[in-house]
């Protein structure tokens, strides 16, 4: 059944691509290919990065409504990029080689979010709830900061963090594709040789160390994976909240088992389907200037009023 | 052997266990019995490095705990916590596959795959293999987390109240199946109980634990008596000898 499931994913997959890629060309096909190809290829980038990070970061939480935004990714992004333009300036943060933004804002993620979340899934390991809270007061207290940072900036530079601040999809960074694509293709390669671990991480902190995984060294490897994936998607496209979510809660019920060496490619494609998918229909059939970006979040947040309304019932 | 030497352990202000020396050595069951807050899961976990030692040493075999792979570890002792959570999206079958994990390391083998459904036959567990966990009864759950920790194959099984959940004879045949774990496959059983009498009718060796100290540690006959009774559970019982083991009767 699975199989059957991942073939139609696939299947689904290149439809969408086919359709980005084809649908209402006029003037020069090789120009147009080349266009959509590298924005294709940005897109479906930035939903691998998104979907594996959502989908290790709900197993390595034990909990299926948090995504990386909802626990202060994002807003650890914003408050670096705020930080930068605030101490050196717009002008100083734009003549930066986007190169060597994609590499600090990784490096920097990474660092932050291991110590920051590190400590806070240590802490929490044996209190869910705690532990949810806790990363929800950081991402607001992480907002905060970078909204005072933002108020005490020029108007201008304001500008510029704010062009920043939300996802562009159908604008995606091209230029830093190749950077993008080789920091989140190692990334995505480590996660698919945790594939067995982050099954066993799964069953929770206690039954993973009897069964000889050291809870601590996966998470904070998952954590790292994590940081790598999102500061790549946020250079590319900016901030998504709720699209992880959205993307984690229909790979669960297309493909309903517990396997990461399912769920990780199963995730992978439903991303892709979702915003190649999204982009083609709002872009090419409907011709609306909507970005998707809006509604992406709009459905990803429905899903999670869903998901909790469904929690409560229970 | 399961040698833990000097082990004391805190949290906070409270002493929960003070210098606990003991051996365990390998074969047969063996009963952790006290009461309520008397440190028997806390020197479990700490067996099962589940918990960080603060002082002392325990060694299971060569394998010094805290300083060994926790893999090598698993490979030679299994523990059952007493509060375990798996996603109720787990079928039987795959909870029980997991026991295994130590050896494939996620690429069972058909030798695996028999293992496991030796366990899930063993554990009368078949009628339910292919059920999801939140679609069981407390009982069936529990049997199905014991014989995930049994499909690991381990020398050392380590549980903490398995019996919760279950039923008498759900108890009883859990009990025996133990018992034939430690007489014919070499097993050494480590169990916590709070039924004194399962204590006494299926383990080798009880070790009363009180206040985070062993008490008494012995053959059933030597450490169940009336006084033991008094003075670890301050409880008046009688104690009477049933085909050569003691029953507590309340």
């Amino acid at each position: 059944m699975l199989r059957n499931r991942m073939l139609l994913l696939v299947l689904a997959l290149i439809l969408c691509c086919l359709g980005y890629l084809l649908t209402g060309v006029r003037g020069s096909w090789a120009f147009a290919l080349e266009f959509r190809g590298l924005k294709l290829a940005a897109l479906l980038l930035v939903g691998a990065a998104q979907a594996v990070a959502a989908i290790m970061f709900q197993t390595i939480t034990g909990n299926r409504i948090l995504t990386p935004s909802i626990m202060g990714f994002d807003a650890l992004y914003l408050l670096i990029l705020s930080g930068i333009v605030f101490a050196f300036g717009a002008q100083a943060y734009q003549q930066i080689d986007p190169w060597l933004v994609v590499l600090g804002n990784a490096v920097l993620l990474c660092a932050a979010a291991v110590a920051l979340f590190g400590a806070v899934l240590r802490q929490g390991q044996s209190d869910l709830m705690r532990m949810v809270l806790t990363g929800v007061v950081l991402a607001v207290m992480l907002r905060s900061i970078t909204s005072f940072l933002q108020r005490m900036i020029d108007p201008n530079e304001y500008a510029a963090v704010q062009a920043a601040s939300f996802a562009r999809f159908s604008r995606a960074e091209t230029d830093l594709l190749a950077l993008a694509a080789l920091l989140s293709l190692v990334a995505l390669a480590m996660a698919w040789r945790l594939r067995f671990r982050l099954d066993v991480l799964a069953l929770g902190p206690t039954a993973a160390l009897s069964l000889g995984e050291n809870p601590l060294t996966g998470q904070r490897l998952v954590l790292l994976l994590i940081s790598v994936l999102v500061a790549v998607s946020t250079a590319l496209v900016g901030p998504v909240a709720f699209f992880g979510l959205l993307v984690t809660a229909l790979t669960y019920v297309v493909l309903p088992t517990h396997r990461h060496a399912v769920l990780l490619p199963g995730g992978v494609l439903m991303a892709g389907i979702v915003l190649v998918g999204g982009q083609w229909l709002m872009e090419r059939v409907m011709h609306l200037d909507t970005p998707l970006s809006v509604v992406v979040e709009f459905l990803g947040g429905l899903v999670f009023l869903l998901l909790l309304l469904k929690g409560l019932k229970r | 052997m399961i040698d833990v030497q000097g082990v004391s352990y805190r949290i906070g202000s409270a002493q929960i266990l003070r210098n606990v020396s003991l051996q365990l050595r390998r074969g047969g069951v063996i009963a952790l019995a006290g009461p309520n807050g008397a440190g028997k899961s806390t020197l479990l976990s700490l067996v099962a490095r589940l918990q960080s030692l603060q002082s002392g040493r325990i060694a299971v075999d060569d394998l010094e705990i805290g300083a060994c792979d926790d893999r090598a570890l698993a490979r030679k002792l299994a523990i059952l916590p007493q509060h375990v959570n798996a996603s109720s999206r787990l079928t039987v079958r795959d909870l029980v596959g997991f026991g295994r994990y130590p050896h494939h390391r996620g690429r069972p083998d058909a030798q695996d795959r028999a293992r496991v459904e030796e366990a899930l036959q063993l554990f009368d567990l078949m009628p339910f293999a292919q059920r999801h966990l939140e679609t069981l009864s407390g009982g069936q759950r529990q049997r199905a987390f014991v014989a995930m920790a049994y499909v690991q194959d381990t020398d050392f099984l380590l549980l903490d109240e398995p019996l919760n959940n279950l039923d008498l004879a759900a108890s009883r045949a859990l009990m025996a199946q133990l018992r034939d774990l430690a007489d014919s496959k070499g097993r050494t059983v480590v169990i916590v109980l709070h039924d004194i009498n399962y204590a006494t009718a299926y383990a080798d060796r009880i070790v009363v634990m009180k206040g985070g100290a062993v008490v008494a540690d012995g053959a059933p006959r030597e450490v169940v008596t009336e006084a033991m009774l008094r003075s670890v559970f301050e409880t008046e019982a009688r104690v009477e000898i049933a085909a050569g083991r003691p029953v507590v009767l309340v």
